[in-house]
């Protein structure tokens, strides 16, 4: 008689990350189309979509991987830059979401080659010196981007590390202005396009979390001599595993990067990147769900609190450290327990389980 | 090496007087290290047979954990080889070394303790399973009858030590004698020629230690492996183990049936120190 089969841990977190991202997205699109939505909050919709693909991205390299980046914010300024680069040289004439996804996907693919190229030296670090080294490597894209002169004409894409003079343009346009960045962006990116790479994130996540790669994964960072004696290749899933965050990244950038008219390189420093540890250690590490909470609250917090001024960022250290209580004091776990407990009832007892569906 | 071979047979076909294949799966020819001046391995010789239960024991700081890391290339040896199944496991990894078919576990106890134990058990299948990168995203081409795969062969594995009502526990949250049980289903799961037994009956009480005699017969007899362990508890090396080799400061002083050892002088002292001349 046991029709409804238990549901497995994956197909829970499945339905609770789905369920949100497509639930919020059935509420506030239509508001957003009927204009019932301020512009204040309806102008932070996108980046929040950015920031919740990286928090994703990230969950998988410090949740999933165990291992700190804090250079994350690196491959969203390549995947943002990379975007807009596309875009403008794509022809004028395509429609919008087209070159929307050519950004999107040129834009993982060049953060995947970076996460490639920083990942082999990186891999092998652990602990506390990969940390520091993906900081450096996070700087060092911010600083070459910083001087990085591109333009386009007729001829094709021409590069510079000097000014925007020695790119020799003959009528074409400056993309990349060195430390003035990007101007003239395009802003194509729309809060559907967003929630669709959203879901595209939380799919690719999710499921590799419960392959066979992401086993491999999980296990290198429980116990990492243990994962060798079985016979896994820790470079190997390793790499692999910062690779994929690496691509996501890049795709949220580029999604980010077209949301603004102007960016520059010096909006994914290492306050960026600390940003999106918070939104994961908060959401917590390897809790998909939690991240997505996390992300959409503590992005939108520092804005609720403009009224407050000066004490913005004041009242937001204090909120910060209000939850890190919350969520770690043994009370707080307690009275979390009981509540899930109260939903859990019917799990545990087997047989009668489907009677007494809460 | 026995790959698919898993047939159940009835306890009671568990004698201890069984044909050994002999023939070495396992031969070390003068293995030695050193740490810096500190020659913790020397002049080891040894081999153990196809279907052998080996013990290695020796006083504490023998060297005896030192020979599994060498046996596993977790350290390269200074000296000597190291040959399983005739091929030489010089300048491989632990990875490598696992997929040539040495497993092993550990004297403190490493499991995947977050994870769940049926999931431990799948990591140890990691390379017997087939599903690429791009399935394990997509959650198509195969990917439905890889986990399949991989999930009966670990509640088989689990099955066998008694463990299946414990497949979705965390690993960490198991008792004591639970997490050593894992740890072998774990380690048999890579499907290994010979697996190596770090101090199994560490920390447990006699029928705990009968009950896991009687598994280390049942892996060999089952999965028709050799088995070599080190161990302190003397009952339990002197009654399960066909051969055995006797360390004293990274030297071989004995090797033999486990008759030969208990009567071997040079045994009895290393243990019990020498007799003092009478004043």
């Amino acid at each position: 008689m046991n029709k409804t089969r238990k549901l497995s841990k994956f197909t829970l977190t499945n339905i609770k990350c789905y369920g949100m991202i497509i639930v919020a997205f059935a509420v506030l699109y239509p508001m957003l189309k009927m204009n019932m939505i301020s512009n204040k909050i309806s102008g932070l919709l996108i980046p929040i979509c950015a920031y919740i693909v990286m928090a994703i991205s990230l969950n998988l390299t410090v949740g999933f991987l165990g291992e700190l980046s804090l250079g994350h914010a690196g491959f969203m300024s390549v995947g943002a830059f990379s975007g807009v680069i596309t875009v403008a040289c794509m022809q004028s004439g395509l429609p919008a979401p087209v070159k929307l996804l050519a950004a999107i996907i040129i834009g993982g693919i060049m953060a995947g080659i970076l996460g490639l190229i920083i990942g082999i030296p990186v891999i092998r670090l652990k602990g506390d010196y990969l940390a520091i080294v993906t900081l450096a490597f996070g700087e060092i894209i911010k600083n070459i981007i910083n001087c990085l002169y591109i333009g386009v004409d007729g001829s094709g894409l021409h590069f510079s590390m000097k000014s925007a003079e020695a790119l020799n343009l003959s009528d074409g346009k400056i993309i990349l202005n060195g430390p003035q960045g990007a101007v003239g962006v395009s802003k194509i990116a729309t809060f559907f396009a967003g929630v669709l790479l959203i879901l595209f994130a939380l799919f690719v996540v999710l499921n590799l979390v419960n392959s066979k790669t992401g086993r491999a994964v999980t296990a290198i960072r429980d116990n990492r001599i243990a994962a060798e004696s079985v016979g896994i290749n820790i470079t190997k899933y390793k790499l692999t595993a910062f690779i994929i965050s690496a691509v996501i990244a890049g795709m949220a950038g580029a999604l980010y990067g077209l949301n603004f008219s102007t960016i520059a390189a010096k909006k994914f420093d290492f306050n960026t990147s600390i940003l999106i540890l918070v939104f994961v250690v908060l959401g917590g590490m390897g809790n998909i769900p939690g991240t997505i909470i996390a992300t959409t609250l503590l992005y939108m917090l520092p804005e609720m609190l403009r009224q407050f001024s000066d004490y913005r960022m004041l009242i937001y250290a204090i909120v910060l450290i209000l939850v890190m209580l919350a969520t770690n004091s043994p009370r707080a776990k307690v009275f979390a327990n009981k509540i899930v407990g109260i939903f859990k009832k019917n799990n545990e007892t087997d047989g009668e389980g489907d009677v007494s569906n809460g | 090496m026995a790959k698919d071979k898993m047939v159940p047979v009835p306890s009671n076909s568990i004698v201890p007087e069984r044909d050994v294949d002999k023939t070495p799966i396992l031969e070390t020819h003068h293995l030695g290290i050193d740490f810096g001046g500190l020659t913790a391995v020397d002049e080891l010789t040894l081999a153990v047979g196809r279907t052998e239960i080996a013990g290695l024991i020796g006083p504490n700081g023998a060297g005896k954990t030192t020979v599994f890391n060498l046996l596993t290339n977790v350290y390269q040896p200074t000296r000597g080889t190291i040959m399983l199944d005739g091929k030489s496991t010089a300048r491989k990894n632990t990875e490598q070394v696992n997929r040539m078919g040495i497993a092993r576990t550990f004297q403190n106890i490493r499991l995947f303790s977050n994870m769940s134990v049926l999931d431990n058990v799948k990591v140890g299948l990691h390379n017997s399973i087939k599903q690429p990168l791009i399935s394990s995203i997509t959650r198509l081409f195969g990917y439905r009858a890889s986990e399949k795969k991989s999930r009966d062969e670990a509640m088989e594995l689990l099955k066998f030590f008694k463990m299946e009502d414990m497949a979705n526990h965390q690993a960490g949250s198991l008792p004591y004698g639970a997490q050593r049980r894992l740890e072998i289903a774990r380690a048999l799961a890579t499907h290994p020629g010979i697996i190596l037994l770090d101090e199994p009956a560490a920390g447990m009480n006699p029928s705990e230690t009968a009950e896991l005699m009687e598994n280390i017969r049942r892996i060999r007899d089952n999965f028709n492996i050799a088995v070599m362990l080190i161990e302190h508890d003397m009952n339990l090396v002197m009654n399960i183990c066909e051969g055995i080799c006797v360390l004293d400061h990274g030297k071989v002083i004995a090797k033999g049936t486990p008759e030969e050892i208990k009567s071997n002088p040079k045994v009895i002292e290393a243990y019990l120190g020498k007799k003092k001349e009478a004043k």
